[in-house]
Parts: C-alpha cells; structure tokens; sequence
C-alpha cells in the first residue's frame, strides 16, 4: 500500500492507501472520491479523470503517452502543465506523498 | 419521508443516473436495484482487460461502496423487478414484494443476441455480456484451445486479440465481406484485418454459419459454414445485442427494438424515463436512432435524472465510440454510412491514421487510428457543425484542433 492524498474540488483532503499496480482512477473509485468521473473505465477515451498531480512524489510520476496528451488537450477544466488523466498512472511505491488536485469540471 | 426514485437496472446508465439525481437537487431515498449480483462495473474491460486477468472486480467497479453511502444511494443487487403498475406507481419483484416510487427510470441495458440455428445450445457456446460472461471466458482461454468467434464486430475482434495472447488458436467467422463491416470504412476493415492477420488472428469473410456440431458430451466440436468448416474447443458468439425492453413493453410503455425516449429520456410515459443500451430514441424528424455505447449510457442517464426533476436536458450530440485490440485504439465519432467522398490524413503504413468522411460537401464521421488529436477535433467539428474542407484534412500544416476551437 502507498500513501496518497486526493483533493477533491470542494477542497476536503482525503488521504488513502493505494494498492500498487492500480490506476490512480481506480483508486479513487474505490475509495469513493467525488470530482472523478472516468466514463470510460479507464480507457483513455473520456478525458474525465483529470487530476493535478503536486508535491515531491510528483517526479517519480512517469510522463503522459501521446493518446494522454492529446486527451489532455481537450479536458473542460484549465489544463496546467501538471495535468493528468488519473486513469493512466499506475500506483508504484516511489509515488508515497503524491499529491492528486482534482479538476473543478471534467465535463 | 418521500417515496424514493426507483431505478431498475445497475449498469452504468442506472448508476449514472442516481448519481445525476442527487446532482440535480433531489434530497429523498434514491433506489439502484440491479439483476446481477455485482455492484455497477465498468463494462468495456470486459472483453480486453478481464480476459487477460489484468484487472480484479474492484478495479472495474465503478464506484466503491464508501461512495454510495456518501450519496446516501442505495444499492440492492441480485434482484429481479418483473412487473411496473404505472396507475398505482409501483414495481412488483420477483419474490412478490411491491414498492412504491415518486418516479421511476429504467435502465436495464441489453442482452447478447443468440443464434437460432442447430447446435446454439451446446456445452462450450458463450457469449459475452456481462462480468459473469467474461469470467466464464476468461477461465476457458487456455493456450492450444482452438476459439473460433462468430462475427467480427467490436466484442468478437476484442476477444480474438486477447484470446491469441493468451496462446489460444482464434479463427474469427464473417457473414459479411469485412470486419466491422456495419460501422466503418472499407480502409479501416482492412487495416483491421491486416492487423489482426499479423497478430496470428484469422478472419473468414462471405462466411455464413450454418451450424454448431457437437461430439457425444453435448460439446461443441466445430463449426460448419458456408465457407467450410471449423474445429473449434470453445466458440464466442458475438452477433450484436438485444435491448431488454420487455418489462417497459409489458408495462404498456412504446417500444420499438428497445424503450423508446425522446431526446430528454422520456419514455412515452413522461412520468417514466429511460437511458443507455435499453433505449431507441426518437430523432426531431421521426426517425429512431439506436446506440449502445459509454457515450449513451452516460449523457441518456443525465438527461433522464434532469427529465425526473423537471427540466429538459436534451442529449443530442454527435455519437462517439472506441475499441481497443492489440493496445490499437480506434476512434469513431459520426457515422462513415452513406459517405460519397473520403480523405485520408496520416499514415497507415505507419498505423497512425484517420479517415474523414463527407455527404452532399457535409462532414458526417471520422474513424481514427491511434490519432486521438484528430478523433477529439472531429468531435468538436461536428457537435459545432463547423464546414471542413477535404483539402484541410489532407494538409498536414492544418492544425484541426485550433480549427475545432477557432
């Protein structure tokens, strides 16, 4: 398990135990966090999971693919360069402390 | 205390629905009662991920149980609804027991379409559907097994790409003269079956079957069509799906090879609405448009939640669909159907491609390959009815995107 936090849009900071190999996204629905839509399972195909990723852990996050970038061009809220899709980042241990913002809208 | 909603059906409409119920101002009970006996999934990985055992119930469930008591939504699975009295606003289940609702949405999705023909009931005959379905799957794909898929749609191609991973022997059966001949081009299919060919997948186009064969154990032993026949340990039907709209036709709701709804989710009751795979929906002009897909599920869900408050939310943007084989995602948004001219951007030798389809000088789809950035600017082209000229499309300068917004 790895600790993460999530800051869902209405600003309450909810810390949880991730299971490594999980998606970011699975985690949060798992774990009930509002914000997080993920229509599409996880599939890279809705742009609805956005997330900011902050704090130190963010480094060990691996860069967005191409089908990520270009799903992150067309996110409803502000994209920023620590945008992601939380579906798209599997859970490894050098992520403890991640920080994950949850976009105001996702659709 | 009022009397709750009641939604009938907890796939991803129902969920979707309960969750656009309580966004939208609704404080009372709201019921999710389901036939399966899993919480709401996600149903896409069903026929790429779960067959290949990369993912355990709880990472599809869409949402975890720590959110429905959150939401104060209440999730009963495992119960059937057999019968809407829609004078007394009640629903009657399967073990008698009658409840009553302020209003009521069915969303009880589709099931697979089964063959009629000799040997459709034999040992080793599957479809896929539901979570039940793909594990029962999942567990026969052993390597040597010898799978032959009937139809080359969406699931049956999706299986075969996981199947032959997984070391199985994949002969795919076609009645048609392509793969995925319904919902795209001819380039596209054979991009597909060159791919699939690459991968050690055969499919056999102009291939009707005529019948399953099976050994003295009521197994399934092979297959006859019209273009031969094949040995086959195990076969997948994939021939499309079946709106389940038997309760709501039983009900006296109109139903046409599914519930039928306006461009609100209002069944022909307006007291009672409809979303995702169960529904047809009645265009302005009259016309019925049937869709099964996340898209549909999703925005139907958000527009029956707001008809239930009251309001009129229509769902009226263009429909968009994916499929995923061999980590290969195809995009479709529009239709290809009826197209008279076409034109190619990106590079298919490359397997990065789309194809931009027009009618009477009018875009109408896109399908794209591994080229997310032109799937997501046609999208916005086409809900914005934005005229693109072939020629930009062919400019590799022409920045779609940009256009999209522009």
């Amino acid at each position: 398990m790895v600790k993460v936090m999530f800051v869902e849009p209405s600003g309450d900071e909810i810390e949880v135990e991730a299971q490594e190999g999980w998606s970011l996204m699975q985690v949060a629905q798992s774990k009930g966090i509002d914000g997080i839509e993920a229509e599409c399972g996880g599939s890279c195909a809705c742009a609805t999971c956005h997330c900011y990723v902050e704090g130190e852990a963010a480094a060990a996050v691996p860069p967005p693919g191409e089908g990520e970038l270009a799903m992150l061009d067309n996110v409803a809220a502000e994209r920023r360069p620590n945008s992601r899709l939380s579906c798209q980042i599997r859970v490894t241990p050098e992520m403890a402390g991640l920080v994950l913002r949850v976009a105001e809208v996702q659709s | 205390m009022s009397d709750p909603m009641v939604i009938v059906g907890a796939g991803q409409a129902g969920l979707q629905l309960a969750e656009s119920l309580r966004a939208e101002g609704w404080q009372g009970p709201i019921r999710l009662i389901g036939a399966e006996t899993h919480a709401p999934y996600h149903r896409p990985p069903l026929s790429k991920a779960w067959l290949l055992g990369e993912a355990v119930e709880a990472q599809i469930t869409i949402r975890g149980p720590e959110f429905f008591a959150r939401k104060g939504l209440e999730l009963e699975t495992g119960t059937r609804v057999v019968a809407i009295d829609r004078a007394a606003r009640t629903i009657t289940f399967a073990d008698g027991r009658v409840e009553v609702w302020a209003g009521l949405a069915l969303t009880t999705g589709a099931a697979a379409r089964r063959l009629s023909m000799p040997g459709a009931e034999l040992a080793g005959v599957l479809t896929l559907r539901d979570l039940d379905d793909a594990s029962r799957l999942h567990g026969r794909l052993v390597p040597g097994a010898r799978l032959v898929v009937i139809g080359a749609g969406f699931i049956g191609l999706e299986v075969a790409a996981a199947a032959v991973k997984r070391e199985v022997e994949v002969t795919v059966i076609e009645a048609a003269s392509r793969p995925m001949a319904r919902v795209v081009s001819e380039p596209i299919s054979a991009f597909y079956t060159d791919l699939h060919a690459r991968n050690g997948v055969r499919i056999v186009t102009d291939a009707a079957v005529t019948g399953l064969i099976g050994d003295a154990m009521g197994h399934v032993r092979s297959v006859a069509t019209s273009a031969g026949e094949f040995p086959a340990d195990l076969v997948l039907v994939g021939v499309g799906a079946v709106a389940r709209d038997d309760l709501a036709a039983a009900a006296g709701l109109a139903c046409d090879r599914g519930i039928v709804v306006d461009a609100c989710a209002r069944t022909s009751d307006p007291a009672i609405v409809a979303a995702g795979d169960c529904t047809v929906r009645r265009r302005v002009d009259g016309s019925l448009v049937r869709l099964e897909s996340v898209q549909n599920a999703v925005e139907q869900a958000k527009s029956a939640a707001a008809a239930l408050m009251g309001r009129d939310r229509p769902f009226e943007a263009t429909p968009w669909f994916w499929s995923d084989q061999y980590g290969v995602k195809l995009q479709m948004v529009g239709t290809s159907a009826g197209h008279d001219h076409m034109r190619l951007r990106g590079d298919p030798g490359e397997g990065r491609f789309s194809i931009f389809y027009w009618r009477d000088g009018r875009l109408i789809g896109v399908d794209s390959v591994d080229r997310a950035q032109d799937h997501l600017a046609a999208r916005k082209i086409l809900d914005r009815g934005l005229d693109l000229a072939p020629e930009a499309v062919a400019d590799p300068a022409v920045d779609l995107g940009a256009f999209a917004r522009g």
